[in-house]
């Protein structure tokens, strides 16, 4: 069985005036100590289906339909209690920006052995000490000093491993990363993302990266799935992915690598941006920065009445290609 | 640390001169004390003679002078109408008022901050809009008017608590007169430090609803969701933390509000405390009486403040007092 499987997961924006649909018809699977990961450009939906798997999304937004299920237990429909259950024990976060990640107002400490304590009945004392024993693992010197410290007292790099520590404290089945180098530093990104893959590696955690930097992603996951607009466009073996892109999008974004130009020249790009959500295109949404798209289909006239469609369009050519045959 | 109080000293030495020549300045479009002070029938020559011995002849600079040097050595001159050193007047009615204020204090701690937090994390129930209407109604409606219907309704309808005075009043530690440990003493507190309270309350109610709607949004309060931390762990520890640095300064701030306040509440209570005592003081045309309760107010106003900036500091670990010296 799955570990994890999205079906059909449809998430919209409750506006004033209108439904927005920010996912729309998401469906993925993630096998135990599997490592995937979910790229596209910003506003693809990338991070609201992250939050959307623990129920986090932020109000106006809302799961409308489709079922999320960690191997058998259906999350979507879980209340607070039953979320906060899985929530940090079976599915952890890590988030983007760790300097705003972790609470200024209180210690290291406090706020690694309320992550134990909240989940199992443990004296503080014996919380401290798995506490300092994962610090430890993320390779943070002098942990029993830090884990009195507050998070001011800590670099970036320091809090993403004291975050990615937490994550770690009560061994979880998956643990979701939405973009966990984008804000630090070129030399320290790769250092945590090391970190990353070798716990994950190393415990069997699965891995679900959110990312937009394919270069990131290449070296940790095993599967990509790609997303443009609220849908996933793309999904395959990572290998794959990036030797040989089946869709527009992906090898724009591929194209788009600062490593596919030669020094000097202007890096590819592709043209326009990613469509809001209140202005979705009809259609494929990708279509007006694709550049294949074809014309949009003309209007035309079959002798009685007047459409515009692809089906049509090709039907007609059919039919008067079977005329002249006959003719 | 030490370094930060020894600051905070000067601070309020520099407030209380500039307060002090303030005060000073106003006295004589205060009215004549000497008027006040004699019958109708004494002649313009006696005026003139009483008039020169109080020293009110001489030049703004020569009575400033006069009193300043008095003041560094702890006197603030002597009421006109008392005929004692103004400062023992005021500190003899000092207790009656911080018992009040203080009791303010505590109930606006007490229901500001619950109600705050139920309007910030349930916006939308009924409760929380019914505490946004009563708190603009708050603000708006001037506090004589809650306290006079407090009094027509509480004790006039309904005689349950005097509307009055201090009560029975007790000396604690033989320098201390208090009403708080008389249950007489309590009743007539009631009226008087609920309404001060009251006139406090929706200023604090509003902020602590916004600050922790702001911190709620915070990436901190979604990344403690996401460990699965209780809801009550994460609105009262993780988010009213945050929420209270920022209505910890406001406090300090409003402190010279609850001043103000203290000189209505009293007014209309007849509560015998220092703000009572100013209005008489005013309408006496006490003046050294006037400039001595000023300078002492100025002295609680930096007191309350240091005192603010301590709890802040123990609050706010990325503040160090010692070693900034703030």
């Amino acid at each position: 069985m799955n570990l994890l499987s999205v079906s059909h997961l449809h998430v919209n924006f409750h506006m004033k005036k209108q439904e927005l649909a920010a996912l729309i018809d998401v469906s993925f699977t993630l096998n135990r100590g599997e490592r995937i990961a979910i790229v596209g450009e910003s506003g693809a939906g990338k991070s609201i289906l992250g939050f959307s798997i623990v129920n986090l999304i932020g109000k106006p937004g809302y799961i409308e339909s489709g079922s999320i299920k960690l191997e058998n237990k259906e999350l979507t429909t879980m209340n607070l209690r039953q979320l906060q259950e899985v929530r940090g024990k079976r599915i952890a976060m890590i988030f983007q920006d760790p300097m705003m990640t972790l609470n200024p107002v209180l210690t290291i400490g406090d706020q690694l052995v309320e992550t134990i304590r909240s989940h199992t009945k443990i004296s503080y004392k014996d919380a401290r000490n798995i506490a300092i024993e994962k610090l430890h693992n993320v390779q943070i010197a002098s942990p029993e000093k830090r884990f009195d410290q507050y998070p001011h007292e800590l670099s970036g790099g320091m809090r993403q491993r004291v975050i990615i520590a937490s994550v770690l404290l009560l061994n979880p089945d998956i643990i979701i990363a939405d973009e966990p180098t984008t804000a630090l530093d070129v030399t320290i990104q790769a250092e945590i993302l090391q970190l990353l893959l070798a716990i994950c590696r190393d415990n069997g955690v699965a891995l679900i990266l959110i990312s937009h930097d394919l270069g990131v992603v290449s070296k940790v996951a095993e599967r990509t799935l790609v997303m443009y607009a609220g849908h996933i466009v793309e999904e395959g073996p990572t290998l794959e992915i990036i030797n040989d892109p089946q869709h527009p999008y992906t090898q724009g974004l591929l194209n788009a690598l600062p490593q596919m130009t030669l020094p000097g020249q202007r890096l590819n790009q592709i043209q326009g941006s990613m469509p809001s959500l209140t202005e979705r295109p009809s259609g494929c949404a990708f279509h007006p920065r694709c550049p294949y798209a074809t014309q949009k289909p003309q209007f035309i006239y079959n002798g009685v009445s007047t459409v515009a469609c692809f089906i049509i369009e090709d039907m007609l050519n059919e039919f008067s290609e079977n005329e002249k045959e006959a003719l | 640390m030490l370094i930060f109080l020894l600051r905070r000293l000067m601070q309020a030495c520099f407030v209380m001169v500039i307060i002090s020549v303030i005060s000073f300045s106003i006295q004589d479009k205060l009215g004549d004390p000497v008027q006040q002070m004699v019958a109708m029938t004494v002649s313009p020559e006696e005026r003139n003679q009483l008039r020169n011995e109080l020293g009110l002849n001489d030049g703004f600079f020569v009575q400033y002078w006069r009193f300043a040097k008095g003041a560094v050595q702890g006197d603030l001159g002597t009421s006109y109408y008392y005929k004692e050193p103004t400062l023992d007047v005021i500190l003899e009615k000092l207790p009656a008022t911080l018992e009040l204020a203080l009791c303010a204090i505590i109930i606006v701690i007490l229901v500001a901050t619950p109600c705050g937090v139920l309007a910030a994390i349930k916006p939308k129930h009924i409760l929380s809009r019914l505490l946004m209407v009563i708190s603009s109604i708050g603000l708006s409606v001037p506090i004589f008017i809650i306290a006079i219907l407090m009094v027509y309704i509480f004790s006039i309808e309904l005689n349950m608590v005097p509307s009055f005075g201090r009560g029975q009043t007790t000396e604690v530690f033989g320098l201390w007169e208090s009403g708080l440990v008389t249950k007489d003493g309590l009743k007539h507190l009631l009226l008087p430090s609920l309404s001060l309270a009251i006139a406090l309350m929706p200023i604090f109610v509003r902020l602590i609803r916004a600050e922790m709607m702001e911190v709620l949004q915070s990436e901190y309060i979604r990344f403690a969701w996401s460990k699965g931390l209780s809801a009550p762990r994460i609105y009262f520890v993780h988010a009213l933390k945050n929420t209270m640095l920022p209505v910890i300064t406001v406090g300090g701030i409003q402190a010279g509000t609850l001043v103000a306040y203290t000189i209505l509440t009293e007014t209309i209570f007849q509560w015998p405390g220092m703000g009572f005592l100013f209005m008489d003081a005013v309408s006496r045309v006490d003046t050294p009486l006037v400039s001595a309760y000023l300078i002492v107010v100025g002295g609680i106003f930096v007191i309350t403040n240091t005192l603010v900036d301590l709890i802040y500091g123990l609050v706010n670990p990325t503040v160090r007092l010692a070693s900034h010296g703030l």
